[in-house]
């Protein structure tokens, strides 16, 4: 038998093994919880989203209404179901917008550098300078209230932001040996943006736009309240806390408080999923 | 033109750093015939790699010319068909062995899109392919399907060789291409280069700081010093019975069993203080 043994892998005791991240897996199944709520809506909400019912008006939570009732006697748990679908579709929407017209614009003024890059840097600047809340409001005035408005005036606004980011990505990229070993090969820039590039720029911007999702859920929401957004009989969670706020003056808190707490606690669990998840994909896509 | 795979003559390219320009390349001419292999040799920053990227199309030289069997390489190649055949002709090995793959492919994605880009319709012959320049490299079918992290860095300088075999180049560039690689890998891919330069006739050039290694694999050496060529000829002649006194600095600056960096330093400084005056 020989002397020498030679160290594994299995035998080295594992030190500091991660402990469970509780914060991440409860967040994480309660945004699956909220979708599979919002894509099952019709069967799993008790009542129809504008089933009024002026025998059971501002209702406290109870047996009869799990959260309530607001001023025409809504059932607020059916409303914020039905809502969730608008409510996480129009975020979904907007960033994908977003996302379509940052990235590209990052990652063209990153390749080609020089004017283009300048070019675009200022126009992201001045994009930056204005409050995005009045940008939005300035579009709407412009086109016209209503959903769609909102959100492809909040993509405008939040496209500046994705494109200073996948810039800055981009150009750490692009000086990895492997970005010049296309080149040598013959791959043309376009392509080897699109098809190279982008694709290993993923999984950092991803953990990104989680994070940005909600902030995306709580612009909308802030358009639907303020009425620019949403319009009724939408069930959207902005739009649900504006209409019930004229009941808290009369002490009726649970028709505000209830999307409210919705948003609150989705725009939460958003953000700790998302800081988790760009924790994960990052250390995959250092190495 | 003659017929050498490589022919560079009149090679010129200056940075410009502040205010001044840093000439990187000055007036800088040889040739490397038909499955020839030569090294290119000289310390940080003599503009070695300059030459090398220039070669390959990743700088623009300021002046002078490339051929490559024959053909002129244009300066900034325009169009698909331009671009592919610049590639053609000449492709590279990159010295960092870690970065030069795409993370996100496999080994056989990789080599599977190199021959793809360059023509090679058929799934099954790219397959078939991929098999026989793995074998080609020494790797195992296995290797295939491993992504980067996950092969060793010798094994992933072989899939960097067998991605520019996949074009089936005229010349090979090699830029430090083992000196991130330790010794007994380094001399494992060295006598694959030697095995590929008979067996394929691909002529080398091979760009390195580490005479051993280029005594190893090259037939003719030039050496560099900010940007000029001081020395060129067979390797053993050059190497044995250095003439320029920056080649005897660089011969004796190797570290060996009886290397002593002080006396290299004050040697080196000597050397400077003659090229100033």
């Amino acid at each position: 038998m020989s002397s020498l043994s030679t160290p594994t892998l299995a035998s080295t005791p594992v030190i500091g093994r991660k402990k469970r991240d509780v914060a991440y897996l409860v967040s994480l199944g309660f945004l699956l919880l909220v979708v599979a709520a919002a894509l099952l809506a019709p069967w799993v909400a008790p009542y129809a989203a504008n089933a009024v019912d002026f025998t059971a008006i501002w209702q406290a939570p109870g047996a009869g209404h799990l959260l309530g009732t607001d001023q025409v006697g809504q059932d607020l748990f059916s409303r914020l179901i039905h809502g969730a679908r608008e409510s996480l579709l129009g975020p979904l929407a907007l960033l994908a917008l977003a996302t379509v017209f940052g990235v590209t614009i990052g990652t063209v003024a990153a390749w080609n550098g020089g004017w283009i890059d300048v070019v675009l840097a200022r126009i992201t600047d001045v994009m930056f300078a204005f409050p995005g809340l009045l940008f939005v409001v300035l579009v709407i005035a412009v086109f016209g209230k209503g959903p769609a408005t909102a959100i492809v005036a909040l993509a405008l606004a939040y496209a500046p932001v994705i494109a200073k980011f996948t810039r800055s990505l981009a150009l750490a990229e692009m000086t990895r040996p492997y970005v010049d070993a296309y080149r040598v090969q013959g791959v043309g820039g376009a392509f080897l943006c699109v098809r190279y590039i982008i694709p290993n720029l993923t999984p950092p911007l991803l953990g990104y736009l989680v994070v940005l999702f909600g902030e995306g859920l709580m612009s909308l929401a802030t358009l639907s309240f303020l009425g620019f957004g949403a319009q009724p009989p939408s069930s959207e969670w902005g739009l649900m806390v504006q209409e019930g706020q004229s009941g808290i003056i009369q002490g009726h808190i649970w028709p505000t408080l209830v999307p409210g707490a919705a948003i609150a606690a989705v725009v939460v669990a958003v953000n700790v999923v998302g800081v988790r998840l760009s924790d994960r994909l990052n250390s995959r896509f250092e190495r | 033109m003659s017929e050498n795979a490589l022919e560079v003559e009149g090679l010129q390219k200056a940075f410009r750093v502040g205010a001044g320009n840093v000439v990187a390349c000055n007036n800088v001419n040889f040739a490397i015939p038909p499955g020839g292999s030569m090294g290119l040799v000289g310390e940080s920053g003599s503009g070695k790699s300059t030459i090398a990227r220039m070669l390959v199309g990743l700088e623009t030289p300021d002046a002078g010319t490339i051929h490559v069997r024959g053909r002129q390489l244009g300066t900034r190649e325009r169009g698909r068909a331009a671009r592919l055949r610049r590639a053609k002709e000449i492709q590279m090995v990159f010295q960092d062995p870690y970065g030069s793959l795409d993370r996100r492919l496999t080994v056989a994605q990789c080599l599977d899109q190199a021959m793809k880009l360059h023509g090679v319709t058929s799934g099954t012959s790219r397959a078939s392919r991929v098999s026989g320049l793995l074998d080609q490299v020494g790797l195992l079918a296995k290797h295939g399907e491993s992504k980067p992290h996950q092969l060793s860095g010798g094994q992933r300088q072989r899939v960097a060789i067998a991605r520019c075999l996949a074009i089936e180049p005229s010349v090979m560039v090699l830029d430090e291409a083992v000196s991130a690689l330790d010794v007994s890998v380094q001399a494992q891919i060295l006598a694959l280069l030697n095995e590929i330069r008979a067996s394929s006739g691909i002529a080398l050039l091979f760009v390195s700081h580490d005479l051993a290694v280029v005594s190893e694999v090259t037939d003719d050496v030039l050496v560099m010093y900010r940007g000029s060529v001081l020395e060129q000829g067979n390797t053993s002649q050059v190497l044995n019975h250095p003439e320029h006194s920056y080649t005897k600095l660089l011969l004796s600056s190797m570290p060996g069993p009886c290397w002593n960096p002080k006396a290299v330093m004050q040697r080196r400084a000597a050397f400077e203080a003659e090229v100033a005056t």
